[in-house]
C-alpha cells in the first residue's frame, strides 16, 4: 500500500463499471434471443407494436436492445410519495434508503411469539397502527392477506384499512387484474381527482414476474393498468440460484436484470414516463431443504449488485431485505434482519420491504416489527454517514481542552449530543446491569411485549378527515356492491 | 467383469448421477447377459435408495437427487423396452397422476416427486402445472391410477386440492384411488382436513408414500 494515497479505500460496491456495461450488454442480448413470455394477449400486442418480435403460439416478445434503451430513458430518475393528506415524505431515488413492513405474510405471530394463526384484517389494523408510531419506517404496506375477507376483493380491502389506520404512504400490490383499478379509484378519491393522484401518488404497486422471464396474465395487466392510471410499478423479480435461474450470484443478477427490463419496457411502451422502482425478492434457493430464505447474505448480494444495474439506468431501486427465515423471534431473527438490512443499506436501496417479518414472508410479528424498527434506526444512522466540518471537527476546542481535557459541559457538547447519534427506544437495553436487574431482567422480546402494547394504547395515528372518510367508504361500498360482498369487518357499513 | 463389480458401478454412476455412463452400463449388462431385471433391482435402484437415505441425513442435496434420477431413467430407456420383450414385467410400482394445482404455476419440487417415483419404478402421468380440477377427474377416469398426486405452492391454490377430492367423489372415483398432497404450505393438517390419504414433505418422502399406499 502506498503512503498518502486514496488506493485502498474501502467502499461497498460488488460491481465495477465494466462489470455493470458487461451485465447491461448480457441483458439487452437475453431479452432479443431468449426473450420474454407475457401471458397477455394485450402486452404482446403492446410489445409488437413497438417492434418487439412477438411468437404468438409461445407467447413470447423478443426486445430489442433500442425499445430497451428508449424504456431506460424514459422513466423517471426519482419517485416522489406523499402521504394521505397529500405531504411529500420521501423521494425514492439516488441513496436515500426508506423501509416498509413486509408484504404479504400469511400468518401473524401473537404477542406471546409463540402463537402463530392465519392473518386476519384485525392484524393489518394492527400493523398499521403501530407502525405510525415507528419513526424509522417511512412508509407501510399490505403486510398480510386477510383470510376473513373475500378473494375478490382481499388486496383492495387491505388498501382500505390502510388509508384508514395511518397517513404513511403505501407499498400495495394486486392479486387480480380489477383490484388495480378499484384502488386507483379509492386513492382518487383520497387526492380528488385521478389527476391530483398522479401528481402526487400515495402508493405504489409491486408486481412479480414468475422467473425465469415469465409475466402472468394478472401481472401483464396490472403492469398496463398501472401505467395507463400513471401508477408507480415496482416489479419484483425473484431469482432462485440453481432452481429458477443459474446457481451462480451472476448469472442470477443477470436473470433479474433481464427480467425487470422487459417490465420496464412494457409500462414504458404503454405510458411513457410511467414511475418504475427496479425491485426485487431475490433469494437463496438451500439445496439441502427446498427453501428459499430471502436473508441469506447471497441474497442480498444479488440485490446489492441488482441495484447498482438500477442505479447506472438511473432508476430508484428496492428489494426484500431487513428480514428473517427464522420461525420465532430469537437470536437468528435478530442477525439476519440487521444483516441483511444493513447490507441492502449500504447498497444505496431506496426501498427496503421487510420489517416485522419471518420464515420466508409467511409470518409477521408485531414484536419483531418494533424491535426491527431499532435496526432500521442504525441503519439510516449509517446511511446519514459523518459530518465533517470546521465545527464537528472541533479543532479549536480540542487544542483550547488540550490534555485531560473533559467534554461534557462544553457548549460543543451541548450543541451535538442529541444530533449526532441515533438514540434508541427502550428496546435496545444500555442501562447498567444493576438497573436492568432492578427492572426484571428481562430480554428484548419481553420489552418489545411492553412497546407494542403501550403503542396500541396510547398512540393516536392522525385520523382521515370525515369528508375524505366518506368518499373512499363510498367507492369501497361501490366495489363490494360490485362483487356482491355486503359485509367487511371493519366496514364501510 | 463380474455381475457384483458391475451392480456395484450401476450403484455408483446412479449416486454420482452419470448419465451417460448409466445407459452404457445397461447396454453392457444386457451384453453380458444379465436379466434387465436383475440389472434394474440389484443395480441402478440400489444406487437410488441410497441417495435417498443421503439426502435425509443431509449428505446429498437436491441437484444430485436430480441428476441420481436422470441416471436412472437414461438405465430404464435402454433396459425397460427389453422387459417387455421378454415379457418379464418389471415390477411396475404403481401409475401415479402428478400436476400442480389451477392458476399455480410451480413445478420445480413436483417434477423432483415425479422423477423420484420414476425412478423408484412407479409409471408417472406428469399433467404439469395450471391443472383444472376436471382435468385431474378425467385423467383418473381414463388413466386409473394407483395414486394422485396434487401440489400446490400457494396458500390461494390449496383449496383445489380439497375441490379435487370433493369432484372424485361426485363422480363416484374417489375409492379408485389415492389421492396424496404437498407443496410447500401442505401439511399433515390439511391433508387430513381435506380427507386426503396422505402429504409428503419432499421427493423422499413422496416415494415412501406412495410404496406404503401401494404395497
Amino acid at each position: 500500500m502506498a503512503k498518502f494515497s486514496f488506493e485502498s479505500q474501502p467502499r461497498f460496491r460488488l460491481l465495477t463499471e465494466a462489470q455493470i456495461r458487461d451485465l447491461h450488454a448480457k441483458a439487452l442480448e437475453v431479452l432479443e434471443t431468449a426473450g420474454v413470455k407475457f401471458e397477455s394477449e394485450e402486452a404482446l400486442k403492446v410489445l409488437a407494436d413497438n417492434g418487439a418480435l412477438v411468437d404468438s403460439a409461445s407467447k413470447t416478445a423478443r426486445i430489442k436492445p433500442e425499445m430497451v434503451m428508449d424504456a431506460i430513458k424514459r422513466a423517471p430518475e426519482r419517485v416522489e410519495l406523499f402521504d394521505r393528506e397529500g405531504k411529500g415524505t420521501v423521494i425514492l431515488g439516488d441513496s436515500n434508503v426508506h423501509f416498509d413492513p413486509g408484504s404479504s405474510a400469511i400468518k401473524f405471530m401473537e404477542s406471546d411469539g409463540v402463537t402463530v394463526r392465519k392473518s386476519e384484517a384485525r392484524d393489518l389494523v394492527q400493523i398499521s397502527r403501530v407502525n405510525d408510531a415507528l419513526g424509522n419506517i417511512a412508509l407501510q404496506s399490505t403486510a398480510v392477506t386477510l383470510y376473513d375477507v373475500p378473494k375478490l376483493i382481499g388486496d383492495s380491502y387491505r388498501l382500505y384499512l390502510l388509508l384508514k389506520n395511518s397517513p404513511k404512504p403505501i407499498i400495495t400490490g394486486a392479486f387480480s387484474v380489477h383490484g388495480v383499478a378499484n384502488m386507483r379509484d379509492m386513492l382518487a378519491a383520497l387526492r380528488g381527482s385521478k389527476e391530483a393522484l398522479r401528481e402526487k401518488p400515495l402508493a405504489v404497486f409491486d408486481i412479480c414476474p414468475s422467473p425465469p422471464l415469465k409475466w402472468t396474465h394478472i401481472s401483464s395487466q396490472n403492469i398496463i393498468d398501472c401505467a395507463r392510471f400513471g401508477l408507480p410499478i415496482e416489479t419484483v423479480s425473484m431469482p432462485m440460484p440453481g432452481a429458477a435461474s443459474p446457481a451462480t450470484l451472476a448469472g442470477s443478477v443477470l436473470v433479474d436484470v433481464a427480467e425487470t427490463l422487459s417490465g420496464l419496457v412494457l409500462a414504458q411502451c404503454v405510458n411513457p414516463g410511467t414511475p418504475f422502482i427496479y425491485g426485487g425478492a431475490p433469494v437463496h434457493f438451500d439445496m439441502r431443504f427446498g427453501t428459499t430464505p430471502l436473508s441469506a447474505m447471497e441474497a442480498t448480494m444479488i440485490a446489492a449488485a441488482y441495484a447498482q444495474m438500477g442505479k447506472y439506468y438511473g432508476l430508484p431501486t428496492h428489494t426484500y431485505a431487513a428480514l428473517s427465515d427464522s420461525k420465532t423471534v430469537d437470536a437468528q431473527a435478530g442477525l439476519e434482519t440487521s444483516m441483511s438490512g444493513v447490507v441492502a443499506t449500504l447498497a444505496g436501496i431506496n426501498v427496503i420491504s421487510g420489517p416485522g417479518i419471518l420464515d420466508f414472508v409467511s409470518c409477521i410479528s408485531l414484536e419483531k416489527l418494533v424491535i426491527d424498527n431499532e435496526i432500521c434506526g442504525m441503519a439510516l444512522r449509517l446511511n446519514r454517514g459523518m459530518d465533517l466540518n470546521e465545527d464537528t471537527l472541533a479543532l479549536d476546542l480540542i487544542c483550547r481542552l488540550g490534555p485531560g481535557g473533559n467534554y461534557m459541559s462544553e457548549e460543543h457538547t451541548f450543541r451535538w449530543f442529541k444530533k449526532e447519534p441515533y438514540i434508541p427506544s427502550p428496546i435496545i437495553d444500555r442501562k447498567d446491569r444493576n438497573n436492568w436487574v432492578e427492572e426484571g431482567s428481562r430480554g428484548s422480546f419481553a420489552r418489545a411485549q411492553t412497546r407494542v402494547q403501550q403503542i396500541l394504547e396510547e398512540h393516536q395515528p392522525p385520523a382521515l378527515d370525515a369528508a375524505r372518510e366518506g368518499q373512499l367508504d363510498r367507492v369501497v361500498k361501490d366495489i363490494m356492491a360490485e362483487r356482491g360482498i355486503y359485509e367487511l369487518p371493519f366496514g364501510p357499513r | 467383469m463380474d455381475k457384483e463389480q458391475i451392480f456395484r458401478e450401476m450403484k455408483n454412476c446412479v449416486l454420482e448421477g452419470e448419465i451417460e455412463l448409466a445407459g452404457e452400463l445397461a447396454e453392457k449388462a444386457v451384453e453380458l447377459g444379465i436379466h434387465p431385471l436383475e440389472a434394474i433391482e440389484e443395480g441402478f435402484t440400489a444406487g437410488i435408495n441410497e441417495v435417498g437415505e443421503r439426502f435425509e441425513e443431509g449428505d446429498m442435496f437436491l441437484p444430485e437427487l436430480v441428476a441420481a434420477a436422470e441416471a436412472m431413467k437414461a438405465a430404464l430407456a435402454i433396459l425397460e423396452p427389453l422387459l417387455l420383450e421378454q415379457q418379464a414385467k418389471r415390477k411396475i410400482m404403481g401409475r401415479v397422476v402428478i400436476g400442480t394445482m389451477l392458476h399455480d404455476i410451480h413445478d420445480i419440487g413436483k417434477d423432483m416427486v415425479a422423477s423420484m417415483l420414476t425412478a423408484a419404478g412407479f409409471e408417472v402421468h406428469n399433467l404439469g402445472v395450471n391443472v383444472p380440477t376436471d382435468t385431474f377427474v378425467d385423467k383418473v377416469r381414463e388413466l386409473k391410477p394407483h395414486i394422485l398426486g396434487l401440489s400446490a405452492l400457494l396458500t390461494t391454490t390449496m383449496p383445489e386440492q380439497e375441490a379435487v377430492i370433493k369432484a372424485l367423489e361426485k363422480e363416484g372415483l374417489r375409492q379408485e384411488v389415492k389421492v396424496v398432497v404437498g407443496g410447500a404450505p401442505v401439511n399433515q393438517g390439511w391433508a387430513d382436513t381435506i380427507g386426503a390419504d396422505g402429504f409428503a414433505e419432499n421427493a423422499i418422502d413422496a416415494v415412501k408414500l406412495a410404496r406404503g399406499l401401494v404395497g
